[in-house]
């Protein structure tokens, strides 16, 4: 007996061919993700402006604390004054690449100038953390810092926020690096680390000496300018 | 086959029959760690509501076009989408709490409650009973946050909702607003409401005979 030559398989009709692409399988997921994300854009253009003026509005509104600390902003408001701010784009050389900063000028009414805010950001333990960091006038002391953004743990590094733990910052001389200690501050230029986050305190103090170094020489070729003219 | 529970049974059960966090043990990741204030609890139980809420009814019309092998897909961009715009309105609307919430509100993603509900009820049932379910489920979180929450704030700053509740004199227990506190917390309620639910079954089955 002849053996029996295999059957050939039936020829699938293109439609079959058709349903079992894997890209007509997923036509849903594709519709999906173009309806979705239409409607994310659309909601986006809604908003984003709303959440930028959110961050610029927390920034102006910092800005006299920053330059004046705390009771002296407080008197300055009181009084009814208020500070003139205008936004600078600082650029800086670094190993052969340009760092651009975001600079604030602020004056008071008579026009005189009452000090520098620079937006600054890096890596802390959780995530980035932004914050902005006030100069004197001539650059030569920082007035004070505040956290604008930050992710660190809550109940330890969050902590960072703290106005007594920003504090410490005001009134350091800039020509020196500053450092983070866990015995209890001696000099003027160290910083109490917050127990159980050294890793945050460290962050937001490397933040603040790369800013300072970045910007002291231009901000005080900038107001030495203007005392020139 | 079982019949598929109604609407009201859907929404009943999720209270806390099936509660998500104290019987289902799911979504454990916001219920400790935005659990130190009542407020924060509050507006993420909100959010999650939301998700939810959309994420059911946009599964439960589309339930007929689903293919199994594409489901979780189809869920993971139904309830992403919402969460964004849940991310971005509470940037835009409540700047403070979506400072506070951080990276929480971007993690209701991978929050299994929703999922789960997707998959058990809404991908299987009508509109209104996916509703339902959604309500009942997000009640029942919300409640879990709230209990939670509100035992964390007063012992660990004596407020609630940011107003003082115990005496001045109270030394704040300081571990209850860290993350061992959520847990210690987390832990003797869900005993507690485990030992009131065996009680009860004990109580039903000495009645039955």
């Amino acid at each position: 007996m002849k053996p029996l030559t295999p059957m050939d398989p039936m020829a699938r009709s293109t439609l079959e061919r058709l349903k079992n692409n894997y890209i007509i399988q997923a036509w849903l997921v594709l519709m999906l993700a173009l309806f979705f994300g239409a409607s994310l854009a659309g909601v986006h253009l809604r908003l984003g402006p709303k959440i930028e003026e959110n961050k610029a509005n927390e920034t102006r509104h910092r800005i006299p604390e920053i330059i004046l600390g705390y009771p002296g902003a407080e008197e300055f408001a009181r009084e009814g004054k208020s500070l003139a701010i205008k936004a600078h784009t600082i650029s800086v050389e670094k190993q052969g690449r340009e760092v651009f900063y975001g600079v604030y000028e602020a004056r008071d009414l008579d026009g005189k100038l009452a000090g520098w805010v620079a937006k600054s950001a890096g890596q802390g333990y959780a995530d980035k953390i932004e914050l902005l960091i006030g100069f004197s006038p001539s650059a030569e002391t920082i007035t004070g810092i505040f956290i604008l953004d930050q992710k660190e743990t809550p109940g330890l590094g969050n902590k960072i926020i703290t106005v007594d733990w920003r504090q410490q910052f005001a009134n350091i001389r800039t020509i020196e690096p500053i450092e983070v200690t866990k015995t209890g501050a001696k000099d003027p230029r160290q910083i109490d680390a917050i127990t159980g986050a050294t890793i945050s305190s460290r962050s937001v103090t490397q933040i603040v000496n790369v800013t300072v170094k970045d910007l002291r020489d231009p901000l005080a070729a900038l107001a030495k300018k203007e005392k020139d003219n | 086959m079982p019949v598929a529970p109604t609407a009201a049974e859907r929404f009943i059960q999720g209270i806390l029959p099936e509660n998500p966090v104290y019987r289902q043990l799911l979504g454990l990741c916001p219920t400790l760690a935005v659990t130190n204030g009542l407020k924060a609890a509050m507006t993420m139980a909100g959010a999650v509501a939301f998700v939810l809420f959309c994420a059911n009814i946009v599964t439960s019309v589309i339930r007929h076009l689903l293919k199994p092998h594409l489901r979780i897909v189809i869920f993971t961009l139904i309830i992403a989408t919402f969460v964004t715009i849940t991310d971005r309105f509470l940037a835009a609307y409540m700047y403070d709490m979506s400072k506070t919430l951080g990276p929480y509100i971007p993690l209701i993603i991978v929050n299994c409650i929703i999922i789960c509900r997707c998959e058990v009820c809404a991908s299987r049932q009508s509109i209104v009973t996916a509703g339902a379910d959604a309500l009942g489920q997000a009640g029942g979180f919300g409640l879990a946050l709230a209990s939670i929450a509100a035992v964390r704030e007063i012992l660990g700053t004596g407020l609630l909702f940011g107003v003082q509740i115990l005496p001045a004199t109270w030394p704040n227990w300081v571990v209850m607003i860290l993350p061992p506190g959520a847990f210690m917390t987390l832990g003797l309620l869900l005993g507690a409401v485990n030992w009131i639910e065996l009680r009860r079954s004990e109580r039903a089955d000495k009645k039955r005979g």
